[in-house]
């Protein structure tokens, strides 16, 4: 295995660790609900349904496990001309958003990640396959973010 | 459309709305001037064009169902009445002594639908004023658009086989987004022609001395009076030109020929998959003896028809030209129509071959743009679709009309910017170097991309797949590869179904690396530069993890400096003025990166 693919230079700003119980419960309630779904498959009486629930069960366990990694490795970035946001242990992603590129930020706050005192980031650019998200930033500095982005937008402000 | 005479005269200006608070009514202009910032209304057969074909129809179907009973009245036979018709609607009334009613009811039904269009003709106005174009229509539920001239993505004029007969075409103005258009249906087809070139020059942030010296009198044909500068003087030999002011079609720069034209749609994708259906078919029927497929299979045959007749016909009269603002692209044999994008509104460009066309040497021609018009062509064409088939000479034509303005321009401006900012130049010779320097960036980009159509390996310049990618990309690797051209990126891809991708750096998004397990495995990552949404994804997989990284850095970077030196948005501002010294604006463009055929004009 070669080393995985980084980009040099990077000092990335994580974003807070306490957005992996909102992340590990939803994971947690969705394997269950569907672990509680299959189990519907017992009464039929063959083996393959309790493999299925087994399996859903242990998917799972594995993607909570492995919750606090990921939420450790989701990342951004504040460049000169762009926001540089990374995510994923398995599936890494960068994607590099020049300022100017962006035509709006969302900042959403469910009731849950609300509890914590966090903030969704959404960037919306012309593109769709954009997609770049920063949750979990605490809410204060979301804000603080936010306006920050929109200010360095608007100074560089660009076509579509 | 050349041959193309206007249908009957367009009346004279209807009577104008009243006056609105602020719009000061201007009167006495002797030809309709519709760009002039006040209110105006569409063509008055209007109506009929949109849905007064049914009735029409309506008064058909009465007049055929009554012709008995007229031509009796009119004519009385010895006989008299017939009676007994009561199967007959008519008939039946006319025994009743009802006819009075019905022929009443009929009337008075076709009052208010007449009195509904013509309400509905009345409420639609629209205007164009100098930074935006708004229209107004609905009567119950009234509906505003305004729309800012300097996001317009495209003009697109419509002629519909039926508008074409009363002369009238269809105007619309394309936007970004979804539903975002602002349609003019219908004007006269002159005035449609006027009212585009009018609202892109407006969007081109053409100087408005030079509209001056265009002559207001004698609106859509720019006529150079006591223009002076050598700026404008360049300008206006543009604008001389006859390019689709009035009737006149531009020059093509591209001949469609019928016989590439059904050799490529026969020779396409569709045909295999329906060789695959027939083969599917013909084997089930003879090991099961059953023919039910067939029946299944049948509206399948017959839409493939319509599909390969759609194709060829659409693309008949393909052409291609450009002019002072834009590529105007024209399709369709009876109805027609006629786009204009403005330049820089091309987000990626693909050319593709099929292995079925290599052997002829054809290549497509596809864009991703932000608009959508509502212009259906044979699966979309129209919309994004600016060479349906043609060789490689006919490629590069294409592309001499879209590059300049596309990469070229942002390609020197970056290099003069660096040049500024090392102190080797002054803005007045970077202002004056820009035309040339532009038409040098976007031929070495042209040539860089012809290299990269047919070749593979590190031929032209391009990072290919390492060797180990071959588990990924049996036969491509060597070929799958990107490079970086001036003001462009561009992404060589597939060994038997060719395609390059070129993804002009002011239009870039944002830019992506992602890297999977099986990918991480062998070091490899992938690349995609995120455009508008459209046929073409620019992405492309298993390349060099550290070759991918590099390239990400540097095409990201490039794409902030690109994007800041783009003009497009207001293509020609600072025409006409002093040539600027902040080095953000631009003289006239060259003659010779407008035309490629320079010497027939």
């Amino acid at each position: 295995m070669t080393d995985r693919l980084d980009l040099d230079g990077a000092s990335w700003t994580r974003i807070s660790p306490k957005y992996k119980w909102p992340e590990m419960a939803s994971y947690a309630l969705s394997g269950l609900v569907l672990a509680g779904v299959s189990a519907f498959t017992w009464f039929t009486g063959q083996w393959w349904g309790y493999a299925l629930t087994a399996g859903i069960l242990v998917v799972t366990i594995l993607l909570v496990a492995f919750t606090p990694r990921r939420v450790r490795s989701i990342g951004y970035q504040l460049r000169d001309d762009d926001l540089l946001v990374r995510r994923g242990i398995f599936f890494l992603r960068f994607v590099a958003v020049p300022y100017g590129r962006m035509q709006l930020i969302d900042v959403n706050r469910g009731p849950v990640v609300r509890a914590l005192g966090l903030s969704d980031l959404k960037f919306v650019t012309a593109a769709a396959a954009s997609a770049v998200t920063i949750p979990g930033v605490p809410a204060a500095e979301a804000d603080r973010l936010r306006d920050k982005l929109v200010e360095l937008a608007e100074t560089r402000r660009a076509g579509l | 459309m050349s041959g193309w005479t206007p249908g009957p005269e367009y009346p004279p200006e209807p009577p104008r709305p009243p006056a609105k608070p602020g719009v000061s009514s201007k009167t006495a202009a002797p030809a309709i001037d519709f760009t002039d910032g006040e209110w105006h209304r569409l063509h008055p057969a209007t109506p009929l064009l949109k849905g007064g074909l049914a009735l029409i129809v309506i008064i058909g179907i009465f007049l055929n169902s009554a012709r008995e009973q007229l031509v009796e009245f009119f004519l009385p036979g010895p006989d008299g009445r017939r009676g007994g018709q009561s199967d007959d609607p008519v008939g039946y009334a006319v025994d009743h002594g009802l006819l009075l009613f019905v022929v009443l009811g009929i009337v008075a039904l076709l009052v208010v639908i007449v009195a509904i269009f013509y309400v509905s003709w009345r409420m639609n106005t629209f205007r164009v004023t100098a930074d935006t174009v708004e229209v107004r229509s609905g009567v119950f539920f009234r509906t505003n658009r305004r729309a800012r001239l300097d996001r317009i993505q495209g003009i697109n004029v419509q002629r519909q086989l039926f508008a074409r007969i009363f002369g009238a075409a269809k105007l619309e103005i394309n936007q970004a987004g979804n539903d975002a258009n602002v349609p003019l249906a219908y004007l006269r087809s002159a005035s449609a022609e006027e009212v585009r070139s009018e609202i892109l020059r407006r969007a081109s942030g053409r100087a408005e001395s030079e509209r001056e010296a265009a002559g207001r009198a004698q609106p859509g044909i720019a006529q150079p009076a006591g223009a002076s500068g050598v700026l404008e003087k360049r300008l206006n030999e543009f604008l001389a030109e006859p390019l689709g002011e009035g009737e006149t079609e531009p020059r093509s720069v591209v001949r469609m020929h019928l016989g590439r034209l059904i050799g490529s749609a026969v020779l396409s994708g569709f045909t295999l998959f329906l060789v695959a259906i027939i083969v599917a078919v013909v084997v089930s029927i003879v090991t099961t003896g059953e023919y039910f497929l067939l029946f299944v299979f049948f509206p399948t045959l017959l839409g493939s028809f319509s599909y390969y007749s759609r194709r060829v016909v659409k693309s008949l009269r393909y052409s291609i030209a450009s002019t002072p603002d834009g590529i105007r692209i024209g399709w369709g044999l009876l109805s027609t129509s006629n786009e204009t994008l403005p330049p820089g509104r091309v987000h990626s460009i693909r050319l593709s071959q099929p292995l079925a066309w290599r052997p002829f040497g054809w290549w497509e021609v596809k864009i991703n743009r932000a608009s959508h018009s509502s212009t259906k062509g044979a699966d979309n064409q129209a919309n994004t679709t600016i060479l349906p088939v043609g060789s490689k000479e006919d490629v590069t034509r294409v592309l001499e009309l879209i590059l300049p303005q596309l990469v070229g321009l942002s390609a020197a401006e970056a290099d003069a910017a660096e040049a500024l900012a090392a102190g080797h130049t002054t803005a007045e010779d970077v202002v004056a170097a820009q035309p040339e320097l532009a038409v040098e960036k976007s031929s070495e980009t042209l040539s860089l991309i012809e290299a990269g159509m047919t070749s593979s390996g590190d031929e032209g310049g391009f990072t290919n797949s390492p060797r180990r990618a071959a588990v990924l990309r049996w036969f491509s690797w060597r070929r799958n590869g990107f490079r970086e051209a001036p003001g462009a990126v561009l992404l060589r891809k597939g060994a038997i179904w060719r395609q390059l991708i070129v993804v002009p750096l002011p239009r870039v998004q944002s830019v992506g690396i992602t890297q999977g397990p099986l990918l991480r495995r062998l070091g490899l990552a992938a690349l995609q530069f995120h455009t508008v949404q459209g046929p073409i994804t620019a992405s492309i997989g298993a390349l060099d993890q550290a070759q991918a990284a590099e390239f990400f850095e540097t095409s990201a970077a490039h794409a902030v400096g690109a994007a800041r030196a783009d003009q497009t948005h207001r293509w020609l501002e600072g025409v006409g003025d002093a040539p600027s010294t902040s080095g953000q604006q631009w003289p006239a463009p060259d003659p010779s990166f407008r035309r490629v055929d320079g010497e027939t004009s």
